[in-house]
Formats: structure tokens, sequence, C-alpha cells
């Protein structure tokens, strides 16, 4: 019998998402896919699948599921409370529960299985967008996710060294966004230079950020236009959003600058009340890429 | 052409007008440069997104500056008829705004040619416009919560088909019983860029 897991308890949201549906966005279809790309595609690697392979993006913990068949699993990003292994291949007897606890930092813990979630895509891939609807339905209790076959050798490791996502704040690179010129220099320094606070309105469209507001130098309005993760939109309201995975494909406010691509899967990890540094990537002695 | 920083994976390309955003969006698509993975074009940009992995932002900078517009592209695309029943909420009050009557309005929706010349807002929304309509309408001041499938619409310069229940801020004028956008179909957006349109009217009880 093929094996497939049975979820008894989903958390706040959790999805099945994989590494996006790109080259659709001219008919108006965003990328979508894990919000961190970086533990998403950690948790492939640990179980020996191929890289674009469904696995479940689990917010804020607290998701519950049964193995009906052996199965290995692993979960990455996030690392949740409780007895499960972090980054670390799991393997879970026929019957067995695995239960996530909330985490002690970060927001997302990415959950993958050996063979991958068989789900059926939608465009070209699993990932669940929630700005279009488009993907596989989120996950709900009683969801039964039918385990795919194991096609690559098992990498043989143990635990993967990776750090903690940050419980603190975090620090990332941008650069000036198409519009930084309808912005004073005045409002970019105020940018670079003040922390920004994760309000609870954020999810996996973007970060809405608070502080003090960015003033428009130029106003008027500013025909759609597209854009990509990672895009600081600066609203009427000067408190900008940040765009994460579920993004739209174009928007109709200034976008004052953007976050690094690489720095973006860490802005995937943070939480409602946590602080954001937007440095200046091109002042000298700015922080490295990445993690 | 303004080549406008977009991150370390997408530069944006401004250009003068909605012609020209058709024309270099036709001609990209034919030839894109390499590494490009999306073409996102929109009233007077085109965004560019790119694999890192395979071409540098640079080269593909260069690249669409050594590409030749194509300015045909009103004749084109593929023509698509989309039948229409005229009964929308806002028929009356669009056909004011626009200093005519309701059988006027339908016959110069129905004559024009209609081009999409991109699409956004929400998957297989596309903005079409016509070289002989130079009318703009505005948004209704208060935007609907709910549109239902299939309204056709106008706003700005712009005509539309929302191709699923949504909120949204344009006048309606009737609606189809096509559906625009199935993710199951091979070619899931009946309008693309490019693709040409007709509005039918199927004769509804006005």
């Amino acid at each position: 019998m093929t094996p497939s897991v049975t979820v008894l308890e989903t958390g706040l949201l959790t999805t099945v998402q994989d590494s996006g549906r790109p080259g659709r966005a001219a008919l108006g279809v965003g990328r979508s896919g894990a919000c961190d790309l970086t533990s998403y595609r950690l948790a492939n690697r640990l179980v020996g699948n191929a890289g674009n392979a469904a696995a479940l993006e689990v917010t804020y913990g607290g998701l519950r599921l049964r193995a009906d068949g052996d199965v290995v699993v692993v979960t990455t990003g996030a690392r949740c409370a409780g007895t499960t292994p972090h980054n670390a291949p799991l393997r879970l007897r026929s019957g067995e529960v695995l239960e996530l606890g909330p985490p002690a930092s970060g927001l997302r813990t990415y959950l993958a299985v050996r063979g991958g979630f068989a789900v059926d895509e939608v465009l070209g891939s699993c990932a669940t967008d929630v700005l279009s609807g488009l993907g596989p339905p989120v996950v709900t209790t009683g969801t039964v996710l039918t385990v795919g076959p194991s096609e690559h050798p098992h990498p043989g490791v143990d635990v993967a060294p990776v750090a903690d996502p940050a419980a603190g704040d975090v620090t990332v690179r941008v650069t000036p966004g198409p519009r930084r010129d309808w912005f004073s220099d005045e409002a970019w320094a105020s940018m670079v230079e003040q922390p920004w606070t994760v309000t609870s309105e954020s999810n996996r469209v973007g970060l809405r950020l608070e502080g003090e507001a960015l003033a428009r130098e130029r106003t008027g309005e500013l025909p759609s236009e597209g854009l990509v993760r990672g895009a600081l939109q600066v609203p009427a309201s000067g408190q900008p959003v940040l765009f994460l995975a579920d993004h739209p494909v174009t928007g109709g406010y200034p976008v004052i600058g953007y976050v690094d691509d690489v720095d973006v899967d860490r802005c995937g990890q943070l939480r409602p009340g946590q602080r954001l540094l937007l440095r200046d990537a091109q002042v000298r002695g700015g922080p490295p890429r990445g993690r | 052409m303004r080549v406008l920083p977009s991150g370390s994976t997408a530069m944006l390309v401004e250009v003068d007008d909605l012609d020209e955003v058709v024309a270099l969006y036709a001609a990209l698509v034919d030839h894109p440069p390499e590494g490009v993975v999306d073409i996102v074009p929109a009233a007077r940009t085109l965004l560019l997104v790119t694999d890192p992995a395979v071409g540098s932002l640079a080269a593909v900078e260069r690249a669409v500056r050594a590409t030749t517009p194509r300015a045909d592209q009103h004749d084109h695309g593929e023509l698509v008829e989309i039948p229409v029943t005229y009964d929308g909420d806002d028929l009356d009050e669009a056909a004011d705004l626009l200093g005519c009557n309701a059988t006027e309005l339908v016959r110069r929706h129905t004559s024009a040619e209609w081009t999409v010349a991109f699409c956004g807002f929400i998957p297989g929304f596309g903005y079409l416009t016509s070289p002989t309509w130079t009318a703009a309408v505005p948004r209704r001041s208060t935007p609907r919560t709910k549109v239902p499938p299939g309204a056709v619409a106008l706003a700005g310069e712009f005509s539309g088909v929302y191709p699923r229940e949504s909120p949204g801020g344009w006048q309606l004028l009737g609606r189809t019983p096509l559906t625009m956008f199935d993710a199951a179909r091979e070619a899931p957006a009946i309008l693309r860029p490019g693709v040409r349109v007709r509005f039918v009217d199927e004769g509804a009880p006005r």
C-alpha cells in the first residue's frame, strides 16, 4: 500500500508548497511557493527528494499528523517545541503521530517526506497561492496526503548544521527600487536607519511594516507595474509592505526599494512584533548577504 | 527607454506609452533574452524577471536595448469573440458618462476591436485597449465588494472581463457565460497579452 499521512491538526495555517510557478506572470499568475525557499530546499535535500518536491509549510507550529505506512520525514526552518528532531531525518512507523509545538523562534516550519507529497499540480506547481487561490486547497484537519515514490538515494545525513531563525532583530540589505525617485533622500535615510516592526496583518503575501511613515516627494497616480518578492512598496499611509511569495503580479504604489533576494527567505521567518532593520546595501560596512 | 532597478533578480523597463509596451513585449516574447523566466507587461512598463543562475541582469539589459519593438501588434494576435448580455448595473451610468445612451454604448463597445495590452489584478484578467476607444470612464467612487464572474466592464481607457468573483471598481456593462480562466485548461487564460477581442451582443433585454 502506498504510504500516506493524515493531518490531525493544522495549527494556524498549513499549506502545500514547492518552489512555485514561474513563467506565467504575464497571465496574472504569481510565482507563489515556499516563503523561505532556503529551508524548503534543505528539507527536500535531507530526505533525498528532487529539488521541487511538494512539502508542507507550517505556520507557527501546531501541526499534528499520523503516518499511515512507514515514512521518513524531516522538519526545517522554525524549530518547533516537542520531541521531533529538527534538520534531521526521522523515520515514522505506521500509526506513529508527529506533533509540532510552537517554535522557539521563526514562523514557518517545512515538513518534507521522503518521496514528496503526491499532490496534483496546478499550472505546473503544487504551491498554494493564498492571494490568487491557485494550487491545492489549504490543508485542513482530515487531509490525507499520499507519499510519492522515492527516486533518489538517501543522502545519509544525520543532522544539518544550520542556524535557527533569529528571535531578535533581523537585518537585511536593501537597494533602491524603480520608484526611489518618488521619495526624498530624507525618506530613504529614514527607511534605512529606523527599525521597522512587523505587524500582525502580515501573511504569505507580505509583511506589513510599522514605523515612522515615509513621505512621498512626488504625488500623483502610478500606473500599476510588475514586481517580484522583496519589493518594498509604499502605499498612501507611508507604512511599507515587504512582499513575500504570494505577492500580486503588479502593484499600483511606488516601490522605493528591494530587499536582496537572498535575504527575503529570512524575512519569511519574521513574526508579528519582531523588528526588521533595512540597511542600505550600497553603504560600506553593511551586513553580509544571506544567512 | 529607461531601465529601472528592481532587486537582484529583475529589472523594470519603462517606455513612453502603452503602444510601446505592446510592441516591445511582442518582440521580447518572440526572442526572450537568455535567463529571463517572466516578462510582465503593464501600462507603461515591462518587468523582466531572471533566473540568476542563467543570465546576468547586465546581459539581459543589453539584450532588451538591442531589441527592435514590433509595431504591428494590433493586427496579428489570435481573435476571440466574447458573447455578452449587456444588462450590467452600470450600463446607463457609463453611457451617461460617455454622453450617449445604453444602445449607443453597446454599439460602440461591440464595434471596437480590442487587444489585450497586459494582464494583472487576478489570474486571467486582461486590460483591453482599442484604437477606436478613446473615451475614459472613471472607476466607481466606491468599489463593489463582489463583482460576479464573467462581468464585462469599463474603467479608464480599458475594458475587461472579471474571470471570477472578486471585489472591483469598474463600471459593469454586462456579463459573458465564458469561463475566462480555468487552471485545468491547456490554455488557462482566454485573454493573454496580444490576443484580439470582439464583444458580441447576445441581444439581452435592456
